[in-house]
């Protein structure tokens, strides 16, 4: 179908006659700062840095102590980062005495009166952080920035300039989308994107972790939801341990963790494990034996998805839930005889979308009652279905995105945009440059409307991806998008922005991670896991 | 092979009715690819035991016990076949398992000790029934091609490649890729019966080949030059663990283009480019003016000749811009001297001329990229033409014309892997017919194969394999298997589904076609 080949001038070894100009590296006067702190002062002074010398401590009067244990795990983590773990270190210890030039310590202060320590990161968590190196106020992640400040001289010494920073992130919703449906994603992966978000600043994660192909995520209620409708209900499956696994690791990166249970429609592997949740469609006057989405007219539909989502609201301690709504195909609904005789009775008319903002206000009712907010993709929106004040539309629709922001800000709701982000569609060469390029305000609106976008997330769909792949084609191309929701909005030297995310997707190679490359380059420490 | 030892089956009744021999289980053979010449296999499948399986020398084979090809192909195969062996998962359940089962292996040649090559026959019979499996073949390397793992269900295959030239290029020039990231895909292309290596070694941004004779050229050229350079060791090491698996290595340096970082390490080699009537400071393609030039070449392929043992070298020749020639005055003179008049593709082609004329004292056959050919009329007969432009009109016009003049001829356009785009492109390389151009029978058997070429701009470690499989095997099983058999894309869908979880469960970091999942799926990250 698509035999169409590549467009010639593609074809070449090399980029001679590329329209693209050939970027040349240069060191930017940030460093590898990734993504740009709001403000950013980098002296020629440096200090060095030395691996047994050099501690990340409490400040005096810093709100946090050593029993704040998700502080101590990450100045561990930190330290490594820097360094290389304690067991490669042992032979330098005592080796060479601290002088007075070196940088010792790393003193992190805590300044709100509450640390969140045992807290989850929530929407109204403080990112906003301010340090030098020898005095600091850091919440969270100022120890990112501080480990990209360090650098490294061709003999292995590391060294840090003299800087002070002034940091906060310009949008409040920085997130990731992984799908876990269209492929299984063992939890490894799904860590170890966790830990490259945090690398990133992104705060959210949001999984997509039900869709029509499978549904690996293991309910406690019920429990043949996975049995039924997952590739393998053992192999296959998240576990309620796994899954605290997946937010404890991101609780300890300050990262969200929000899960999304997508409905009516992407629910054919629902259908498996919970019968008559589905809509039975028919051919003619008897049933196909296919089935349509989530079936809006019988009341057993709302006991199961009150029961479902008040386990949901316990497992997930994040505020929010996304509700999906994407996306329903009313073909099903239109051939069920009892789904058109419910039509007739409630006056909707041969108008469908009447009947699916029939059954989204009814979820939303019972969410509601479970304490959460909601996300949801735009359709909902478009659809008319009545939404409490605080919801965020979720605008994914690509080609118009920018009128959806206006509309959806418009009627007063919050709204964060993925429509320019969605990695899963790949292409030849630097596609990061056009994710870098997008200006999520750049709609027509008031002030006021503009305030309502809290932020972005980038969406790995996963038809193409699992985890053979999904590490590479995610970074760097999402950093392009962290530093568009971080960094201020006049962060847009695309040349500068090159050179900052060449040594950027290094140091995620030298943390381990499979960040593929930009252009034609080399990393000093090449990714060693094949 | 249908004479059934009673006592192994549960049923033994039943053989009769599966002993029927079914040409349609052709498509059924899960995981097979490419697809063989021709199977005909039994329905039945039938547990192996770990300990009580043996591969052996058939008594009148020509190689033996000792053969370092097939003995290590048989560790190989075994742990492919018992991935889980050595863990001892599986030892209680198979223990009830009593009967032997041998695969007896026949060669026509001892040729263990020496190295694939051009005319290296790689066709084999291989045929399972009870307790046995015999596998025929006239080399050692055809031997290898035999894909053991099938064993467990009972057939009769014969099988030989399509072409003889089935090759992956790897670019280590735009992107340095450790030598582990290169066995692991020589692993992979054995897998799917690929049988050369190009190595496509050097090129502008880096030179990381280490020479014996000249090693400045990586000291100064490399990224870096002492972790970003293949030693003589590694490229031994590369060239034997192909060797042990079937396949060629050969090895591009391209030029007289695509040789920026050869410049680094090689003072006067690169034409200095002026702006106006004084250098710039810029070099462009090698200096073809300078007898030292070809004195410098005709000692670099020789050690090339020495070091790599195949009878191929690729001398590249692509994209020469002319602009810093027609730039530099000496250049202009020489031109003038030899007639080119402002034909700047005489020169080209001048310079080609002498290069292969280099190789031919070496004894070794050259190939080059189209250009030359393009650009050139007295090229020696043997040299073999690799086309890499252009979409299917242009490169069937192409291959038309090449092989009418009488050349040997390669195809990559249809192959660049390095080009992606989302959804399932693999598809395209499929439906690739190579011989689908106008010419005679005569000028259709002057294609020797085809090639999947993986660019480096933007491949490196990181993203190598997950980019090169599954979607080389889609060329691999049109290189290999007959066209008739395998035009249908939807068809082989499904097989190359099993094959790229295949593929993950022998430890190949390959991506998935589309939504759906594997027994085994990949553990890294």
């Amino acid at each position: 179908s698509c035999h169409d080949g590549l467009p010639i001038g593609l074809q070449h070894n090399n980029i001679d006659d590329y329209v693209e100009a050939e970027p040349v590296f240069e060191a930017s006067k940030y460093g590898s700062l990734w993504p740009l702190p709001q403000k950013v002062q980098i002296s020629e002074v440096s200090f060095k840095l030395t691996s047994s010398s050099f501690r990340i401590v409490d400040a005096k009067a810093s709100s946090a102590g050593p029993s704040c244990s998700l502080l101590q795990s990450a100045y561990r983590r930190y330290y490594e980062y820097m360094f290389g773990s304690a067991k490669k270190q042992w032979w330098s210890k005592n080796n060479r005495r601290s002088d007075p030039s070196d940088l010792s310590e790393l003193q992190v202060w805590i300044t709100s009166p509450d640390s969140e320590c045992d807290g989850y990161p929530s929407v109204t968590s403080d990112e906003s952080c301010e340090y030098l190196p020898f005095l600091v106020h850091v919440m969270f992640y100022g120890l990112e920035t501080f480990s990209q400040l360090v650098f490294e001289d061709e003999y292995g010494a590391k060294s840090i300039n003299a800087a002070i920073i002034n940091d906060f992130p310009r949008f409040q919703h920085r997130g990731i989308l992984l799908d876990s449906s269209r492929h299984f994603l063992p939890i490894k992966v799904i860590l170890a994107n966790l830990e490259t978000m945090a690398m990133n600043k992104f705060n959210v994660f949001h999984w997509h972790i039900v869709d029509d192909q499978s549904f690996p995520y293991l309910s406690r209620t019920f429990p043949q939801l996975s049995e039924q409708g997952a590739y393998h209900p053992y192999t296959h499956v998240y576990t309620p341990a796994d899954v605290k696994m997946v937010i404890e690791f991101a609780r300890l990166r300050g990262i969200r963790v929000i899960p999304e249970f997508d409905t009516p429609g992407h629910t054919q592997s629902w259908g498996k494990g919970q019968k008559d949740l589905l809509t039975p469609c028919y051919s003619g006057s008897k049933p196909s034996g296919s089935f349509g989405p989530v079936n809006p007219i019988l009341n057993t539909t709302y006991d199961f998805m009150a029961q479902f989502f008040t386990e949901i609201s316990t497992v997930f301690p994040d505020g929010y839930v996304h509700l999906g709504g994407d996306e329903v195909d009313f073909t099903c609904w239109k051939s069920n005889p009892d789904i058109q005789k419910f039509m007739e009775q409630q006056h909707f008319g041969d108008d469908y979308r009447k009947l699916e903002s029939f059954y989204i206000q009814k979820l939303l009712d019972i969410v509601t009652s479970t304490k959460k907010g909601y996300l949801i993709w735009q359709e909902v929106f478009d659809n008319g279905v009545k939404l409490k004040p605080d919801t965020v539309v979720h605008v994914w629709i690509g080609g118009g995105s920018d009128k959806e922001m206006s509309s959806v800000t418009a009627a007063g709701y919050t709204t964060i945009l993925s429509a320019p982000w969605y990695l899963d569609y790949i292409s030849y060469g630097q596609d990061w440059q056009k994710y870098y390029k997008v200006e999520p305000l750049n709609f027509e609106g008031t002030d006021e409307q503009k305030k309502l976008v809290i932020g972005g997330e980038a969406c790995l769909w996963g038809e193409y991806v699992d985890a053979t792949n999904l590490t590479p084609r995610l970074w760097p191309r999402a950093s392009a998008v962290a530093e568009r929701l971080w960094s201020a909005k006049d962060v847009t030297d695309i040349g500068d922005a090159f050179n900052r995310l060449s040594l950027h997707r290094c140091r995620m190679v030298e943390r381990g991670i499979p960040a593929e490359p930009l252009f034609s380059s080399y990393c000093p420490h090449e990714y060693k896991g094949v | 092979m249908s004479v059934v030892t009673s006592g192994r089956y549960t049923f033994p009744s039943y053989n009769l009715v599966f002993f029927i021999f079914l040409q349609l289980g052709l498509h059924s053979v899960e995981g097979v690819w490419p697809l063989p010449q021709s199977i005909t296999s039994s329905p039945e499948r039938y547990p192996l035991n770990p300990q009580a399986f043996y591969f052996t020398y058939g008594s009148q084979s020509a190689a033996q016990e000792g053969c370092s090809v097939l003995d290590e192909a048989f560790k190989r195969y075994f742990s492919l076949i018992f991935p889980d062996y050595s863990s001892g998962r599986f030892y209680n359940q198979w223990s009830f398992v009593d009967k032997p089962f041998t695969v007896q292996v026949s060669v026509g040649r001892d040729d263990c000790d020496s190295y694939p090559d051009e005319d290296s026959s790689e066709q084999y019979t291989l045929s399972v029934s009870a307790g046995q499996a015999s596998l025929k073949a006239e080399t050692v390397w055809g031997a290898l091609r035999g894909d053991y793992s099938i064993c467990k269900i009972y057939l009769k295959s014969t099988d030989f490649p399509r072409f003889q030239f089935r090759g992956i290029l790897l670019d280590t020039s735009r992107h340095y890729l450790p030598v582990q990231a290169i066995l692991k895909t020589l692993d992979a292309m054995a897998f799917s019966k690929f049988n050369v290596f190009h190595w496509h070694i050097v090129d502008d941004p880096s030179f990381p080949y280490q020479s014996r004779t000249f090693p400045d050229l990586s000291a100064k050229g490399a990224f870096h030059p002492m972790t970003h350079i293949y030693t003589q060791s590694d490229v031994g090491r590369v060239i034997s663990f192909a060797r042990m698996r079937g396949i060629r290595v050969l090895p591009e340096f391209d030029s007289p283009g695509h040789t920026q970082s050869w410049g680094k390490g090689q003072s006067d080699l690169l034409t200095p480019c002026y702006s106006g009537s004084s250098p710039s400071g810029t070099f462009g393609p090698v200096n073809p003016i300078l007898p030292s030039t070809y004195k410098f070449m005709a000692t670099l392929f020789k050690e090339v000749s020495s070091v790599f043992p195949d009878s191929y070298i690729h001398l590249g020749g692509d994209e020469v811009n002319f602009s810093c020639w027609k730039s530099n005055p000496d250049v202009r003179a020489f031109m003038l001297k030899m007639g080119f008049g402002a034909d700047f593709t005489k020169l080209e082609a001048y310079y080609m001329e002498n290069i292969v004329n280099i190789t031919v004292a070496l004894n070794r056959t050259s190939i080059v990229w189209q250009d030359v050919f393009d650009y050139h009329e007295r090229i020696p007969k043997d040299t073999v033409l690799h086309i890499w432009k252009g979409l299917p009109a242009s490169y069937a016009a192409e291959l038309s014309a090449i092989t009418k003049a009488g050349y040997r001829v390669l195809l990559a356009a249809p192959w660049y892997i390095n080009h992606i785009s989302y959804g399932q492109d693999w598809r395209n390389y499929y439906t690739v017919q190579p011989l689908n151009f106008s010419g005679t029978e005569e000028q259709k058997k002057l294609v020797i194969g085809g090639e999947v070429c993986m660019w480096g701009e933007y491949v490196d470690a990181t993203n190598l394999t997950p980019r090169l499989w599954p979607r080389a095997s889609a060329a691999a099983e049109r290189l290999w298997s007959d066209e008739k058999q395998t035009s249908d894309v939807d068809k082989a869908f499904p097989r190359l589904q099993d094959f790229r979880c295949e593929l993950l469960r022998r430890g190949i970091q390959a991506e998935p076609l589309f939504v759906g999942h594997c027994k085994h799926e990949y553990q890294g990250v």
